[in-house]
């Protein structure tokens, strides 16, 4: 019963006690004590199975280097600029099949079956059409994330309220009225759910490029730190980078309210 | 005309005139780079192209290459099959495990983890195990998460009738639960399927290693252009026919529902 008491009093205190809470830690020292077992053990390769304390240093100097974030800048940069230009034309493309169903049954087969194509395979292209610099990155971040914008912005737009449009009609809205006022803010979560499917992919798009033909960017330091053997530094940037993408995949979906949804 | 007829024409005439565009935008590309405004050292003639896929074919022993690229699907896909619905059934069944987990499991779905190839490449080296491994990987999330939706999906009136016979833990699961969750879960195994053929395509392309990834690379490197086209199209193909056949037999499952 005392027991019971100094629980519930302790769970008051500090609310984020919760059995949940307390397994994801126990999970997470768990794998962590496994792998210092793994690496001391002498079974693996000390390179391939570092120690921890040996990635502690690797990402306190890859976080404390210049180096990595000017080369971070122009992956964002990169990735920026790729999902400004599929975005965008992923937008039109799904507005404009979205409300014209003959159009969609002309041309939607073909983006919905071209959607799940590896874009990798693009590269040499985009290589031969915008050269081995920048150009050919943001090219393969604009391709990624095209399809998956234009997708849900066109079955956004059959979704939107009939009374919405009826509505927007009634108040003799013009085409750009009715796209700003009503269409664009009845489709706000498919455009936010396509734009974080589409960071994801433009995030894929843009780094495998830059690991396959590049000399700055994160995937060139990932792809460097492979050629040079360095595992401590290669698992320091993949952590950074996993963290990097799913904190930017999570704030989209939380600013996009998203995640409200999911509640509902 | 009947009105059949009319429904029927009306029917067609859409997918008849986006690909009478296609043709017609190939046909435009064809003529502006004979007449020079596009350079045909970076884009090919599409007739050169078409004219390649039989070369291509033949000589880069396309088949062979076909059947090493659709060997590491298979396999990563009974990988991921296997391992995927067995974590997400222990997930299910243990509802504090399934707490604290789940949402890590989303973060993996969204997380890049084919930019993990480099190190795979050290721990498994150059082989199809690396590309076979890193497609399971990615594919793993959305069959955990089809599958703990699937088997939390089961109908209340089931689950009694199940209990109104006195099923074991054992019997209730492979009498209601499982078949009851499996179009869900075949939903998430083909979401699997279709990462896992993304990622093996694009690896092979990666590390220069396997089937139809490596074709691309190599005809890149040889700058055989229309080769590559050839060669990039085939690849569109196959990732085309893969997708509908297992849309196809996933809405044959879902309408046995």
């Amino acid at each position: 019963m005392a027991d019971s008491g100094r629980l519930t009093r302790a769970r008051d205190a500090m609310p984020w006690l919760t059995p949940v809470a307390l397994l994801r830690v126990a999970i997470v020292l768990a794998v962590l004590v496994i792998w210092q077992l793994m690496a001391i053990s002498g079974w693996f390769y000390s390179d391939v199975v570092p120690a921890l304390p040996v990635i502690a240093v690797a990402l306190a100097k890859l976080l404390s280097s210049g180096d990595f974030y000017w080369n971070l800048w122009v992956t964002i940069d990169e990735i920026g600029i790729g999902l400004l230009i599929g975005g965008l034309s992923g937008l039109a493309t799904g507005l404009v099949i979205g409300a014209n169903t003959f159009l969609a049954k002309a041309f939607e087969p073909y983006l919905y079956y071209l959607g799940p194509t590896p874009k990798i395979i693009f590269f040499p292209v985009m290589i031969m059409w915008f050269g081995v610099g920048a150009g050919a990155k943001v090219a393969m971040g604009a391709v990624s994330c095209f399809f998956p914008i234009a997708l849900n912005v066109a079955a956004g737009m059959r979704q939107i309220d009939q009374v919405l449009i009826r509505v927007g009609q009634s108040f003799r809205a013009n085409p750009w009225q009715m796209a700003i006022k009503i269409y664009l803010p009845a489709m706000r979560h498919p455009i936010i759910n396509g734009l974080r499917l589409g960071l994801g992919v433009a995030v894929i798009g843009t780094l495998l490029a830059e690991t396959k033909m590049s000399n700055r960017g994160i995937g060139f330091l990932v792809i460097q730190a492979y050629s040079m053997f360095d595992m401590p530094r290669m698992y320091a940037i993949l952590i950074v980078l996993f963290v990097v993408a799913i904190g930017a995949n999570a704030l989209v979906a939380h600013f996009g309210g998203l995640d409200q949804i999911k509640q509902k | 005309m009947s009105a059949a007829t009319r429904l029927t024409t009306r029917r067609w005439v859409p997918p008849l005139v986006g690909l009478a565009s296609m043709v017609l935008i190939l046909a435009a590309v064809e003529i502006l780079i004979r007449v020079g405004l596009i350079n045909r050292y970076i884009v090919p003639l599409p007739s050169k192209v078409l004219a390649s896929f039989g070369r291509v074919i033949v000589e880069e022993d396309v088949l062979h290459r076909f059947l090493l690229t659709a060997w590491e699907c298979l396999a990563a896909g009974v990988l991921l099959t296997v391992c995927g619905v067995a974590i997400g059934v222990l997930l299910h069944r243990v509802p504090l495990f399934r707490l604290a987990c789940e949402t890590w499991v989303a973060a993996m779905a969204s997380a890049p983890l084919v930019l993990a190839y480099p190190l795979f490449l050290v721990i498994f080296g150059r082989s199809s195990l690396t590309i076979i491994m890193l497609a399971f990987i990615a594919g793993l999330a959305p069959v955990i998460l089809k599958t703990i939706e699937g088997l939390s999906a089961t109908r209340r009136v089931l689950i009694n009738v199940g209990r109104s016979f006195k099923l074991t833990p054992a019997q209730q699961f492979w009498k209601i639960y499982f078949p009851s969750a499996l179009p869900t879960i075949f939903v998430g195994i083909r979401l699997g399927l279709i990462f896992a053929l993304i990622n093996v395509v694009g690896v092979e392309f990666l590390i220069n290693f396997g089937g139809l990834g490596q074709l691309i690379n190599e005809l890149a490197e040889r700058y055989d252009l229309p080769g590559t086209y050839a060669a990039i199209c085939f690849v569109i193909l196959v990732s085309v026919v893969f997708f509908a056949t297992t849309e196809r037999a996933e809405r044959w499952l879902t309408a046995a529902d």
